[in-house]
């Protein structure tokens, strides 16, 4: 008898939709990847072993398809958007010319309390969304599927320094879409 | 110490610090700064919310 029934594996499938769509940001290609995710699931579940849980192992399945797919996406010229400009003027939009910001970070207020809030997920997730492409690929790799910089920089064909400058922008971008949509409203 | 009051150099400074260890005198250049700047110490409690928000969200989807 199998650990694993294919019914347990369906409870699972709207939080592995939910993970693939904020990396891939493509619902037509989630679905895929959760497809091939659960099939494969079923395919391998004898390699499941209750030491892991359930959700755990599937997301690690899912991990690999999804890079098999940025993989393939990176292939696709169309989607080969150089470096985006509009990074930049960000970072130039933030910095007076002397290196000091234009308008500097004010306090977070009770980010416990938000962390707690549904709303707040919404604009997280939004703000996410809302990243340049080539920002959000390297960042998702880095928080959310907890890849090391030297990971991401050999899926992404890029240097370490081009791969901690794109972080970094990606980390700059987050942080003013959540000010401007959360943090700061309750000032 | 042309730096020192760089925001911008100190930010990514900040951010490369969740990304690799700094060595000891941009540790230090950084440590300075954040004595005398509020906003990027503000910036920097800020990176760890959105560190802890990342991870809090996968296991919240």
């Amino acid at each position: 008898m199998s650990a694993i029934d294919p019914d347990d594996l369906q409870q699972h499938r709207s939080y592995l939709l939910r993970y693939a769509i904020l990396q891939l940001r493509d619902p037509h290609l989630a679905e895929d990847a959760v497809q091939e995710t659960l099939i494969a699931a079923i395919e391998g579940r004898s390699k499941f072993t209750a030491q892991s849980s359930l959700r755990t192992w599937l997301v690690g399945i899912l991990k690999h398809k999804i890079l098999d797919m940025l993989r393939k996406r990176a292939r696709e010229p169309q989607l080969n958007v150089a470096e985006g400009e509009d990074e930049n003027e960000l970072v130039d939009a933030l910095f007076k010319e002397n290196g000091r910001w234009a308008s500097p970070p004010q306090t977070w207020n009770e980010p416990e309390q938000a962390m707690e809030n549904a709303h707040f997920w919404e604009v997280f997730e939004q703000c996410n969304r809302h990243m340049p492409l080539n920002s959000a690929r390297a960042f998702m790799m880095r928080e959310f599927m907890e890849m090391t910089t030297d990971e991401i920089c050999q899926e992404l064909s890029i240097s370490t320094t081009n791969c901690w400058v794109i972080l970094h922008r990606a980390r700059l971008a987050l942080r003013e879409c959540l000010d401007l949509n959360w943090f700061g409203n309750a000032r | 110490m042309s730096h020192l009051m760089d925001c911008k150099h100190n930010t990514e400074l900040l951010s490369q610090s969740q990304d690799r260890p700094l060595t000891w005198r941009e540790r230090m250049a950084m440590r300075m700064h954040l004595m005398m700047c509020k906003g990027c110490r503000n910036f920097e409690k800020q990176l760890a919310i959105i560190r802890k928000a990342a991870q809090e969200l996968t296991r919240k989807l």
